[in-house]
């Protein structure tokens, strides 16, 4: 089983200096992850992609062959739990295997999310074993306008 | 040429030269291969490719598999990248003794199967001893 804690530095603003740098430090972190398979994080399955897309985050997953009824996705507050198994291929007898690469067993991430999220309004999509995850901000978490009185 | 053996579960991408480079990033993808006395069973996992997007070929003892991912972006500012979506290849040398007129593939969910059936004269026969 393989836990993983996102933990974004920054918060919400996405634009102007703070986003940019922001993407930076990621692009940072991603040739970082690249670079060795022994950092923290190199191993995690199924590896995830978050968006965000004015008042809502999309995730989406490579997570190829697992059937939909056995993915397992949890929100609370600004936390994310996807979790499911992927059920080795049962080998007759007089079966030998000649490759052996892609991962197997049971899986659990724990992801936490720059802001809360509306948990009623989370809907998922699994197509072609990609998963998406559309995850929309929870109204505290929304920018206000102020207006000076 | 040997596989390299995957220790981290980061996608592999393609590192020959000669191969095309249609859309960006084009993966290796992960793959396993298990034998039986009847033939071999080749699994690949192809997340995000659809039944249109894959194309098989065996020719001159080799079999190529493409598989095109059609959905490579995703609107919005991606704020966190574990991963980069790009097409998938793979080429296999397949042994003789392949009966290549009963080679059947499925692909469901990003999971492309493959079965290779042995041809008669490869499969294993049980010579019975008689006794005198």
């Amino acid at each position: 089983m393989v836990t993983f804690r996102v933990r974004d530095p920054f918060l919400p603003s996405a634009s102007g200096e703070l986003g940019r740098l922001r993407r930076e430090m990621n692009g940072l972190f991603d040739s970082f992850l690249r670079g060795s398979s022994t950092a923290m994080g190199a191993g995690v399955f199924p590896p995830v992609n978050l968006y965000e897309e004015g008042d809502s985050f999309m995730l989406t997953a490579e997570l190829p062959g697992l059937e939909k009824e056995n993915i397992n996705i949890s929100v609370q507050g600004a936390d994310l739990i996807l979790s499911g198994e992927r059920k080795p291929e049962s080998d007759g007898p007089e079966t030998s295997r000649h490759l052996h690469e892609r991962q197997r067993g049971g899986f659990s991430r724990v992801l936490t999310l720059p802001v809360a999220v509306d948990a009623e309004k989370v809907t998922a999509e699994y197509r072609n074993g990609v998963l998406k995850v559309v995850l929309p901000k929870a109204e505290a978490a929304k920018p206000k306008k102020v207006t000076v009185a | 040429m040997e596989e390299r053996i995957q220790t981290a579960l980061e996608k592999r991408e393609v590192e020959s030269a000669a191969e095309p480079t249609k859309d960006g990033a084009l993966f290796v993808p992960r793959a396993d291969i298990m034998e039986d006395r009847e033939g071999l069973t080749l699994l690949m996992d192809l997340p995000g490719v659809s039944r249109e997007g894959v194309s098989i070929e065996l020719e001159k003892g080799e079999l190529r598999v493409y598989g095109k991912v059609m959905e490579k972006t995703f609107p919005g500012d991606a704020i966190w990248t574990e991963y980069r979506v790009g097409d998938f290849s793979r080429t296999f040398a397949v042994a003789e003794g392949i009966d290549q007129s009963k080679v059947e593939a499925g692909l469901k969910n990003g999971v492309l199967r493959l079965r290779l059936p042995k041809s008669e004269a490869l499969k294993p026969k049980r010579i019975e001893v008689k006794t005198g």
